[in-house]
């Protein structure tokens, strides 16, 4: 499977990263050659073995629903780059 | 004094030899002072340590309540949220952020009257095995300032083996603990996965981060682990299991103990003063009266290549939240794609940026059965391998590192060298086994060699007994750094 440049690009695009053509090409071949180095998992035969997601057996973990104190709304606003009225504000979406 | 162990210094505050105020202020002095050549800090907190000193004199002076961390300077990796004291986990990304509230291992160390003195450089996002990807500064390894003093918590194992702190606390996502420490010559400790809650540890790999301590020596690893170990509410992966006094348990013996060396660790071309040393560790083991059984973990080898599959895949989702909106960089944008875009692009370093790139990639669309789903189901073969191991053995023995310290820049221009760092390391996380490593030699040029001993789940106080034992047999963890260049 060779890694194109322009796989990279849509790569950067879905990753939300801006980058230049001179990062393109960088990535391009570094990340290619992780993925040669990668490829040897295919030498081991994993017909029928079950994916594991997580080391523990965990299932999910429930607490009983009952309200207990949490940061205020200004604790929660107060790393916002940019905050007004109680709300974050971000640049125009639509 | 600040050459001493935790177990030796908190006898003194306790004897009232010396007071915390002391103790901290003469630490937070040979820190400063030290700090020009080591570079282990990103921020230290003078004012906030001197506080908590007088309060944990007040605690010594009504003998009520007193624990063995009481009055104890100790340090923080700079990716456990510390409230009002900034965590940048060496990002810029991260550069201002103040967190509202403590991590859960960070708010035990305080309820225990531990003296926080600082917050220590690692890798940005825990993403290296040399420190030299943060975006604030080298941290030099204390035993030659010319070489790096691995990674990712580089800072954290600097530090204590500098004397600038009497232990830290880490964080391993695929060898962040026990690499460093090996590197440094101190003792590490990755605990099983859930045994130490995550809460307030900012995210690499959420399946397979875990947090830790650095000490000096054996005991004060047990001590550590007794502060911050047990279950936690806020965690719904952490382990709601008791958890031994892990200072009571390291002192029984290891007559009889049954020790795994897999030949998978010890391959054709490994380093070989890390061998001879590791070997000559093994035959002390068997001399202290354990047995030695040969292992066979015949997919370990894969662990580095599921690992750099499976940590990039979680990094690119963990990582998707610094988009510029509830904290950290913004960057200005026309619309809110092209400012995500730019804060992300000047705000995450490069190795950063190569590894969300390689998540999106093995879990984008037509890719992830080929990568993210055969990694797991490697993961599983190399799970399955461990446990078989585990039915004849009580401790697996191997090398922590593949070779000491190396150099500033060795590894930097090609991110797969650097990698191949982890090799020894990985399969433990993957596994979600505990892993300690120990020092047990040291190169012809003066650089720390460690041994890697990894344990069942959830039975780190086998790995401190077998620890303890052969450190109380040899000199290495009484060995200290010279801070000299070559």
């Amino acid at each position: 499977m060779a890694l194109s440049e322009k796989d990279v690009q849509y790569v950067a695009k879905l990753a939300r990263l801006e980058v230049t053509d001179q990062e393109v090409g960088k990535y391009t071949q570094q990340l290619a050659n992780i993925l040669d180095y990668v490829e040897q998992l295919n030498k081991l035969d994993t017909t029928n073995v079950e994916p594991l997601t997580h080391p523990l057996d965990v299932k999910n973990v429930f607490r009983p629903d009952v309200v207990k104190p949490s940061l205020t709304q200004r604790e929660v606003l107060s790393n916002g780059p940019e905050v007004q009225s109680g709300h974050f504000k971000v640049p125009k979406i639509m | 004094m600040l050459e001493k162990t935790i177990h030796e210094v908190s006898a003194d505050l306790k004897a009232k030899k010396v007071s915390s105020a002391e103790l901290t202020k003469a630490a937070m002095d040979y820190l400063e002072e030290v700090e020009p050549k080591v570079q282990a800090f990103i921020t230290i907190t003078r004012d906030e340590a001197l506080k908590q000193a007088a309060e944990a004199d007040k605690r010594l002076a009504s003998g009520k309540d007193i624990t063995p961390l009481t009055g104890v300077p100790v340090a923080i990796k700079d990716l456990l949220c510390t409230k009002g004291i900034r965590t940048t986990c060496a990002s810029r990304m991260l550069e201002n952020f103040k967190p509202p509230y403590n991590a859960t291992v960070v708010e035990r160390l305080y309820q225990a009257g531990a003296v926080s003195v600082g917050k220590t450089n690692m890798d940005e996002f825990a993403m290296g095995s040399s420190t030299e990807t943060s975006f604030y500064k080298k941290t030099k390894n204390p035993w030659n300032l010319n070489c790096v003093p691995g990674g990712s918590s580089g800072g954290s194992a600097a530090s204590v083996s500098a004397d600038q702190a009497f232990a830290s606390l880490g964080s391993d996502t695929g060898g962040s603990i026990r690499q460093p420490a090996a590197l440094c010559g101190i003792v590490g400790l990755k605990p099983t996965y859930g045994r130490v809650s995550r809460y307030g540890l900012i995210a690499f790999a959420s399946s397979l981060d875990q947090i830790g301590p650095f000490s000096k020596d054996v005991e004060d690893c047990a001590i550590m682990m007794n502060t911050i170990a047990g279950h936690d509410p806020n965690d719904s992966t952490s382990a709601n299991l008791p958890v031994p006094d892990y200072v009571a348990e390291m002192k029984k013996s290891i007559r009889g103990l049954r020790i795994g060396i897999p030949k998978e660790f010890f391959p054709e071309g490994l380093n070989r003063e890390v061998s001879v040393a590791v070997k000559d560790a093994i035959a002390k083991l068997q001399s202290l009266g354990a047995e030695i059984v040969e292992v066979s973990l015949p997919a370990s080898p894969y662990g580095l290549a599921a690992y750099y599959v499976l940590a990039p895949c979680e990094a690119s989702s963990n990582l998707a939240r610094y988009d510029g909106v509830r904290y950290g960089l913004r960057e200005t944008g026309e619309n809110i794609v092209e400012m995500y875009s730019k804060t992300r692009a000047a705000g995450f370093g490069s190795e950063v940026k190569r590894r969300i790139m390689l998540g999106t990639y093995a879990l984008s669309s037509g890719y992830y059965d080929a990568y993210y789903l055969k990694a797991l189901k490697v993961r599983r073969l190399i799970k399955n391998d461990y446990d078989k191991a585990f039915e004849k053995v009580d401790v697996i023995a191997t090398p922590t590192a593949p070779n000491p310290a190396f150099r500033f820049g060795e590894k930097t221009g090609d991110p797969l060298s650097m990698y191949l760092e982890d090799v020894f390391t990985v399969s433990i996380n993957i596994t979600g086994l505990p892993g300690l490593s120990i020092p047990c030699g040291m190169s012809k040029s003066e650089l720390p060699i460690g041994l890697q001993l990894i344990g069942k789940a959830f039975d780190e106080a086998t790995l401190l007994r077998t620890a303890y034992a052969y450190e109380q047999a040899t000199p290495w963890h009484k060995q200290k750094p010279s801070l000299r260049e070559d």
